[in-house]
């Protein structure tokens, strides 16, 4: 993409995520979770009843993603974003346990919206269907919990220029709504 | 009487599963290409650029385009002259998915009961459609349908009194609905006419066509064009996040309907449009 991108490195904190507004381009390194619909269930579950999570949600970056197997030699196969209001019902909970950012594809709801804005967290989108693409940035890649949901398993990614976009910022603001006002032609 | 054995049918599965989840087809990659070209917004140019980008990848290095590689579809034409041994050929189809998916290094994301809910861990059972028509000859075709499109399709059992009007507003309220979330520049196939389950079917074939292929009957030559220029006028574009190029293509596949009924499907593809056919 042409527009300059800035680095950013997690965990991430309120000074960082106030940076970021809607529509900045952003190259992602250090350490990421991948979490998808069956990994927040037991993750959301676990912090019902008070237990602890595979790991420390506070200031980190949850990847929704569910890889391709890695090919002998790589860390991990393609790997990009799943669709993101899967999560709805999963995400203010996380959000509240801590965690800084999510990074998917398509929409989040406004209660989603509302708890980014309260927690000084934001919303990425990477691009869908762009996985050979995205599995470049993705160094090493480690499964630390529910081995068992295969594809859908927890996986700690340490990435480095990771490519995204805000999408929904700490300050309400929707990079959807905006683009599309702006190119609607109905 | 032409004798197939089923186990000439498992290689060349395996080898289908792999090529269509490795290698973009050309007619999905020019209407990229041309979409990047026109595309007003530049953060959409810069999406369709990492797409083109993204499809080089996966055909240098032989991994899949997308994670996501899909539920194994298949649209079998078994010529009535042929006589299958060695086994069943639903059987021999699943094998074939089974290995293809393990050596390909393509993700398993089937589960075995929707409710329960354990992954089979091998991508099976793949969903088939078989038809019997003239000849001694089979062929196959393979799509590899994934799940984030899959979950925008939405099947209505309109009225008659809602006509063809009533088709558009379905469609392009469908789409708008879809926003983002079945990673735009889709493919929009829709089924019109036939039963229930039939309406479905078709627009999951429409799907098969080649981009920029223009519909046999002029009728719906002319409505598919009506519709892409509306769809494209959305403002959804790349990802969803503002832009002209919403849809690659619109097909539209039609079927005899009964006098009471007017189904419509809306079946919806990403822009990883992947399939790949054999014929024995």
């Amino acid at each position: 993409m042409s527009e300059e991108k800035i680095k950013i490195t997690t965990p991430l904190t309120d000074d960082v995520v106030r940076k970021l507004k809607i529509g900045t381009q952003v190259l992602i390194s250090g350490t990421i979770y991948t979490g998808r619909d069956a990994a927040h269930k037991k993750m959301t579950d676990a912090l019902g009843k008070g237990e602890p999570l595979p790991f420390d949600p506070k200031g980190q970056i949850i990847y929704f993603v569910g890889p391709a197997p890695a090919k002998p030699g790589k860390p991990i196969g393609s790997a990009g974003p799943t669709t993101s209001y899967r999560m709805n019902a999963y995400s203010p909970a996380m959000l509240d346990a801590g965690l800084k950012g999510m990074i998917g594809k398509g929409q989040m709801s406004e209660e989603v919206r509302d708890k980014l804005k309260e927690h000084i967290a934001c919303y990425f989108l990477a691009i869908g269907g762009a996985g050979a693409l995205i599995a470049k940035s993705i160094k090493e890649a480690e499964i630390i919990a529910y081995d068992d949901l295969g594809p859908e398993a927890v996986r700690k990614l340490t990435v480095e220029d990771f490519p995204a976009i805000v999408t929904f910022d700490c300050y309400g603001g929707n990079l959807f709504e905006e683009g599309v006002r702006q190119y609607s032609r109905e | 009487m032409r004798e197939i054995d089923v186990n000439e049918v498992i290689p060349k599965v395996r080898q289908m599963c792999m090529d269509a989840n490795y290698f973009l087809g050309d007619d999905v990659k020019s209407a990229l290409v041309n979409a990047e070209k026109n595309e007003e917004s530049p953060v959409g140019k810069g999406i369709l650029s990492d797409i083109i980008k993204n499809s080089e990848i996966a055909r240098d290095q032989q991994v899949p385009m997308c994670q996501d590689t899909g539920f194994a579809v298949f649209f079998v034409e078994i010529g009535q002259d042929v006589h299958f041994t060695g086994g069943s050929i639903t059987d021999a189809i699943n094998e074939g998915v089974r290995q293809g998916y393990a050596d390909g290094y393509l993700r398993k994301s089937i589960l075995g009961d929707p409710i329960q809910r354990v992954n089979t861990k091998d991508n099976t059972p793949a969903v088939i459609h078989y038809d019997i028509v003239p000849g001694n000859k089979v062929k196959i075709i393979f799509a590899a349908k994934g799940g984030g499109s899959e979950n925008m399709s939405e099947i209505r059992m309109m009225k008659p009194s809602d006509g063809v009007e009533g088709l558009k507003d379905f469609v392009l309220d469908r789409v708008r609905r879809s926003g983002g979330n079945p990673c735009p520049p889709i493919i929009v196939g829709i089924g019109v006419g036939g039963t229930f389950e039939k309406c479905a079917q078709i627009a999951k074939k429409s799907l098969l066509r080649e981009i920029g292929s223009k519909h046999p009957d002029p009728y719906y030559a002319a409505l598919e064009a009506e519709l892409l220029e509306k769809v494209n006028k959305i403002g959804i574009g790349p990802q969803g996040l503002g832009g002209r190029t919403t849809a690659l293509a619109v097909f539209i596949e039609a079927h005899p309907c009964h006098i009471a009924s007017f189904p419509v499907a809306v079946n919806i593809q990403c822009h990883a449009a992947r399939h790949k056919e054999v014929i024995i």
